[in-house]
Formats: C-alpha cells, sequence, structure tokens
C-alpha cells in the first residue's frame, strides 16, 4: 500500500506517540508517584501527534469558527490533562489521529479503485503524418485526422474505420466482455481496446467530444448532484456538533450546583467535568459525515464498472425509491427492428411460396418492411425475377415476377386493386399479398421483443415496482400483443411523441408520496419524457449525445436487464448509507448515556467514535462491489 | 459562467463547511464541492472576475480548512 507523504508523517507520529504511551504505561506501573514525568511524557506524546490539531482549533476560534472538531479535541486533552488523566488524554489524542488517517486513506483508495474502474482514458494517438505516424496527445488530434490504432492499444476518439478488421473489447463502457467486431466503414468509439488487428481510423469527433471524455466528465461530475441523504447528514452535523457541546456545558455545570445547593451534597466538579469531556470526544460527527458520501461515490463508481452510469447521488436515491417504471416500447423493450413474425396462406398457396412471391416483389425497396420479408424469404431464385417494379408510397409494391403481376401492400392497395383481404387477427402490420388479381394471403410482420426484457420486466417487479407501464405509438391490438408477451400490464398505444409527456404527466400525478417514477426510452425521441420524469432513464448510452444529455441514468450497451441491476445496486448504497447513519447514531447515543451515568469514560468514548467510523468506512466501501449484483 | 476546478481539502466536514460558506458570497450564484472527487464546480454570476474570486474564495476556505488548495 502506498501512502502519500502527509499519510507517511501522520503515521510516523502516531507510532511514536504509541512508544511515549506505552512508556508512560510502564512508568505509571513502575513509579507510579512520579507525577511530573508522567506529565511530561503526555505532552511530549500529545505535541507529536496532535500539535496540528491544536493549530486547526486556534485558527477556527481566530477565525470565529470554533465549532469543529479540532476544538472539541483540543479542550477534551487539555481538560483530562488538568485533570491529570494523562493515560486517557494521551489515547484520545492518538486514537482520534489514527481515526483521522484511515479517513484519509480509506479516501485515497476507493478514489483510486474507482479511477481504475473508469480507467478508459487513451494516453496517446497514433496520428498518420506525411512524415509517418507519430505518437501524439488525443487532445490535439483534429477533426477527420487519420490515426492508426495497434492491437493492445485504446481507440483515443469516437472515429470511423477506414482500413483493417479486429475486434474491440468495450467492457469498460459497456460491462460488456463480448469483443465486438469491427471492419471499415463501421463507427466506433473511444475507449474500447483494439484486440486482434490493426485498424486505420478517420476522426469523427475532437476529443472533448468523445465518448471518453464525455463519460470521464460525467462520472467525475456525478458526486456534485448530491443525495438528499447527504444533504441530511451536513445538515446534522451542523446541530449535532453545537448540542453535544452545550450538553457538555451543562452535564458539567448544572449536577454539581444542584448536588451542592439541593441535595447539600459533595459537588463533585471534577468528575462531572470527566464526564463532560468525554462528551466532546463523542461530538465530531466524522463516522457520518464520510462515510455517507463514501458509499454513494462507492455505488456510482460500481454501476459504472457495470455500464451504467449514473449522472449524480440524488439519482441513486431516486432510483432506490422507484415504484413505478414507465417504458418507450421501440427501442427499449423492443429491438425496433421488424420480422416476418406469422404467414396466413390462401388453401391454393403454401407459405415458403407467399414469402417468396413477397420477397421477389419487394426485392429493389429498401423500405424496413422489405428488408424483414427478404431476410425470412432467404436467397431469390432466378426465375423470380421481378421486373417493372413500382413503389406506391403508402400502399405497397406492384411488380412483375416470373410473367405474373404481383401486388405487395396494406389494405389499402388490395381494396385499390377491388380485391378483399382476408381480416387476419394479429398484433403485427399486415402485408397483403396478390397475384393476377388473385388474392394469396398476408404475412405478418412484427417488432421483436429484445431478449431478457420480459425477464427484466418480471424481476423489477419482484423487485417492488408495483406499476409497469408501456408508452407506444403503436395500433392498441399490437401494443397489448407485445405488452402480453413482456409481462407489462398497462399499456398506452397510439400516442405521438408529445403525447408521451401528457401520459407522464398524469401518471407522476397518480404517485404515492416518497415514491418515484422512472422512465425508460432510448433518448431518440423522448428527451422531454426523460427529462419530466423523476428518474429518466436511457439506453444505450454509447455515442448517443441526446441520451447523456438529456437522461439521468445511462445503460451503456442497450441492454434493458440492465435497469433491474441499476435498481439493486441503487436500493443497496442507499442501504448501506442508512445503516451507517443507524449505526453511528445509535453507538453516539449510547456512549453518551453510558457517559452521561459516568459508566463509560473517555477510553470507551474515544474507541468507539474511532471505532464507528472505520466500521462505517469499511461498510461504505462494499457499496464499490457490485460484481454479483 | 460555469468553472470547474480541482481542489484539495482533507476532511468531509470541512468540505461541507466551506461549500456552505462559498456559497454566500457575493458573485457566486451556486456551488458544489465533492469531497470524494476533490472537485469543486462554481457557476459564477454574470460580469464577476474569476481570478479575483478564486483569490477571496480561497481566503474565505482557509480560515476553515487551512490546507484548502485550488488548482485551475
Amino acid at each position: 500500500m502506498k501512502l502519500k507523504r502527509s499519510q507517511k508523517r501522520d503515521l510516523r507520529n502516531i507510532l511514536i506517540a504509541l512508544a511515549l504511551f506505552a512508556v508512560l504505561l510502564l512508568v505509571r506501573h513502575l513509579l507510579p508517584e512520579l507525577i511530573w514525568l508522567h506529565a511530561i511524557l503526555a505532552v511530549a506524546a500529545i505535541y507529536v501527534v496532535g500539535w496540528g490539531v491544536f493549530k486547526r482549533a486556534w485558527v477556527g476560534i481566530k477565525n470565529h469558527q470554533p465549532f469543529d472538531e479540532n476544538l472539541l479535541m483540543a479542550i477534551a486533552v487539555l481538560g483530562a490533562l488538568i485533570l491529570g488523566e494523562f493515560a486517557e488524554a494521551v489515547a484520545v489524542m492518538t486514537f482520534y489521529q489514527v481515526g483521522e488517517l484511515f479517513e484519509s486513506i480509506a479516501v485515497g483508495r476507493s478514489r483510486k479503485s474507482i479511477s481504475a474502474l473508469m480507467d478508459i482514458r487513451p494516453d496517446h494517438a497514433n496520428l498518420e503524418t506525411d512524415g509517418g505516424l507519430i505518437e501524439v496527445l488525443p487532445e490535439t488530434v483534429e477533426l477527420g485526422s487519420i490515426i492508426v490504432v495497434k492491437p493492445g492499444e485504446r481507440v483515443p476518439l469516437d472515429s470511423e474505420v477506414v482500413e483493417g478488421v479486429s475486434s474491440l473489447n468495450l467492457a469498460a463502457l459497456t460491462g460488456e466482455s463480448v469483443p465486438v467486431d469491427v471492419a471499415p466503414g463501421d463507427a466506433v468509439v473511444s475507449g474500447g481496446v483494439n484486440l486482434t488487428g490493426v485498424l486505420r481510423l478517420r476522426t469523427l469527433k475532437r476529443y472533448d467530444d468523445s465518448t471518453v471524455a464525455r463519460i470521464l466528465e460525467l462520472v467525475e461530475n456525478s458526486t456534485m448532484k448530491k443525495a438528499k441523504t447527504e444533504r441530511f447528514i451536513t445538515r446534522f452535523a451542523r446541530w449535532y456538533t453545537p448540542a453535544v457541546v452545550i450538553s457538555a456545558l451543562l452535564l458539567a455545570v448544572l449536577p454539581p450546583i444542584i448536588r451542592l445547593s439541593a441535595l447539600h451534597l459533595a459537588p463533585m466538579w471534577g468528575d462531572w467535568i470527566h464526564r463532560a469531556l468525554t462528551f466532546l470526544v463523542i461530538s465530531c460527527p466524522c463516522a457520518m459525515v464520510i462515510s455517507i458520501p463514501l458509499s454513494f461515490f462507492g455505488g456510482i463508481g460500481g454501476a459504472s464498472s457495470r455500464g451504467i452510469l449514473i449522472k449524480g447521488s440524488s439519482y441513486l436515491e431516486q432510483l432506490a425509491r422507484a415504484d413505478t417504471v414507465v417504458f418507450d416500447k421501440t427501442g427499449t423493450l423492443t429491438r425496433g427492428v421488424f420480422e416476418v413474425t406469422e404467414v396466413f396462406p390462401e388453401p391454393e398457396i403454401s407459405s415458403e411460396e407467399l414469402l417468396r412471391l413477397a420477397a421477389a416483389a419487394e426485392r429493389y425497396s429498401d423500405h424496413p418492411v422489405s428488408e424483414s420479408l427478404r431476410a425470412a424469404a432467404g436467397p431469390i431464385a432466378e426465375a423470380d425475377t421481378a421486373s417493372d417494379a413500382h413503389e406506391r408510397p403508402g400502399e405497397g409494391v406492384l411488380a412483375i415476377v416470373g410473367g405474373q403481376r404481383v401486388a405487395v401492400g396494406n389494405d389499402r392497395l388490395m381494396k385499390a386493386l377491388g380485391l378483399n383481404p382476408k381480416g387476419v387477427l394479429a398484433a403485427g402490420t399486415l402485408v397483403h399479398v396478390a397475384r393476377e388479381n388473385r388474392y394469396l394471403g398476408c404475412i405478418e410482420i412484427s417488432d421483436r421483443p429484445k431478449a431478457g426484457a420480459a425477464a427484466a420486466v418480471q424481476e423489477l417487479r419482484e423487485r417492488g415496482v408495483k406499476r409497469v407501464v408501456m408508452l407506444t405509438g403503436d395500433r392498441k391490438a399490437a401494443a397489448q400483443a407485445m405488452a402480453k408477451e413482456l409481462g407489462v400490464t398497462e399499456v398506452r398505444s397510439e400516442l405521438l411523441p408529445t403525447d408521451k409527456v401528457t401520459e407522464l404527466e398524469a401518471l407522476l400525478k397518480q404517485q404515492a408520496k416518497g415514491k418515484t417514477l422512472a422512465f425508460v426510452g432510448d433518448g431518440i425521441n423522448d428527451a422531454p419524457v426523460l427529462a419530466r420524469a423523476d428518474v429518466g432513464v436511457a439506453m444505450g448510452g454509447i455515442g448517443s449525445d441526446a441520451a447523456i444529455e438529456a437522461a439521468d441514468v445511462v445503460l451503456m450497451d442497450d441492454d434493458i436487464s440492465k435497469l433491474p441491476v441499476a435498481m439493486r445496486i441503487a436500493r443497496r448504497t442507499v442501504a448501506i448509507a442508512w445503516q451507517n447513519i443507524a449505526f453511528a447514531l445509535l453507538v453516539k447515543a449510547v456512549c453518551l448515556i453510558l457517559g452521561a451515568l459516568g459508566i463509560a469514560g473517555m477510553w470507551l468514548a474515544i474507541f468507539a467514535d474511532v471505532g464507528v467510523m472505520v466500521l462505517c468506512v469499511l461498510n461504505a466501501a462494499r457499496a464499490l462491489l457490485v460484481k454479483n449484483l | 459562467m460555469q468553472k470547474k476546478y480541482s481542489i484539495e481539502v482533507d476532511c468531509a466536514n470541512c468540505a461541507a463547511a466551506v461549500e456552505r460558506k462559498l456559497a454566500d458570497l457575493a458573485g457566486i450564484e451556486s456551488i458544489s464541492i465533492s469531497y470524494m472527487a476533490q472537485k469543486m464546480i462554481v457557476e459564477y454570476a454574470d460580469g464577476v472576475d474569476e481570478s479575483t474570486k478564486v483569490k477571496e474564495m480561497l481566503k474565505v476556505a482557509r480560515k476553515i480548512e487551512p490546507d484548502f488548495e485550488i488548482e485551475a
């Protein structure tokens, strides 16, 4: 473990103080009457380990900012010295510093492990120039430059492949470990590692606009949007410390006065002041103040290692409380790619024949429907060469196939030809086929659900999401059939893009208090909806600026099953934060009570204080471990 | 105008206190300090001179946390 210079210095001071402390205990045991020697040893130890604390306390007083833990520790230690509790004084200061050192190391490590997770920053680009390849900083590469990426190197800028075939490992970006194959003409995003071949690329973006730079920026800024829990704890820390200090003062003064005046007993000043000093030692809210942001930072870092970008601690919290999830259908739950799902031929023709005819007629069309027909029919035979094809916009295609007139299109086209298409109860889009003015049947084409979409919906329900709603522009029948397949119970269909915002606002009004609504979209047409929802989740952040811009959470690889993962990470992170708050408060409360009753002394107080912090920090570090979530 | 700075701040509590104090300064619309990221984002009001403001912020911050540093 590498320590910073200041940490090494602190460690050295602590070790010296501990050595002096041991000598002090020994001397106290062997030479109990040499009080002046005890005092010298104690003061020396406190000076070595705690000089900084006294200095800071003094600066605080000078600047009228007295209520910080430095001053409280200083008072507690000085008080203990004056009461002649030398060993306690040394212990309080030393263990307080042990806690501080531990905090600083834990934070440094957590920061480092997150930057290791986010290790996507390219260190150089191989720029092609007239004088051959030169290594330059990615920031200096101009738009449209040619760069070369060798195997093992990281793609430095978003570009397009000019030459070369290779596979890229995008694990650092998407959490997906299966490599992606690229060939000339393909776009490649920065941050991926080139695995096999040498690639010549033309840059499409400058470094600052490239995916890598944007992701790094986003993760770095994410801790700026603080969670309510974080705000709560800083507000809490603000009154906690003064409250404990005032209680300490009352504890030191009131009981002796009451004993003296009302009960006519000995006041026992020393005893009560000792108890008050114990209070001061417990007054530091450090454990909470450090462990809460540490938890959120860990949660965000861990999520990004799984290809889930969360733009702020506050969104992590919102996501954890989501009980309604609204999906945009196309591109989110479904692939947005059409496929032949069913063929309904008339008795006189086979399914294959019908598909073959339709595909042949649509051969030259680049409509997505035609593509799906061709994909289903397979290679087209020579005999089926279509000629004279012409498209009738909004209706279909007319063509001569194998010498016969073939019509492929929708209801309207069939009616225009004087045919009566069969009404089939189907969820998708229907394409009718006719030959020589004889109706031959129809083919159903529909969007396919994404792999894992149904499972994701199911899992969201198991995790306590009460409402799952699907928004779509599709026809009602198609939308409901898809919803049924996915296990979604509520559907709003035939919506225009603007209707989606209205629908979402209606849903937001029905939200129970304290619960949130998450909207999941592909970030293409739904930026306003993403922005309006409590948490906007965009699919497929890679390369899509709109999604990164508008969303609060970005699922980098289009994989809908990451949504339940994101939710689990969010819930656990928030749970860890609250465990820390509850645990720290409980221990402090118990120590305050025991301290007031005189049962617990400063020893217990300082061990409780440092111990709670160490345990909270270790607990917070769990937020980073998301491998199996 | 929004600016981002790398900062050095040693304790979470001080970071929160510094954030509170700096937010009250004239010419600063909003400010967010991330102790974890050791970063500070400042939204300046229009027409504020950045370099004098940075000096002022540093002075205020050091009253609370003597080791506070602002790097561009």
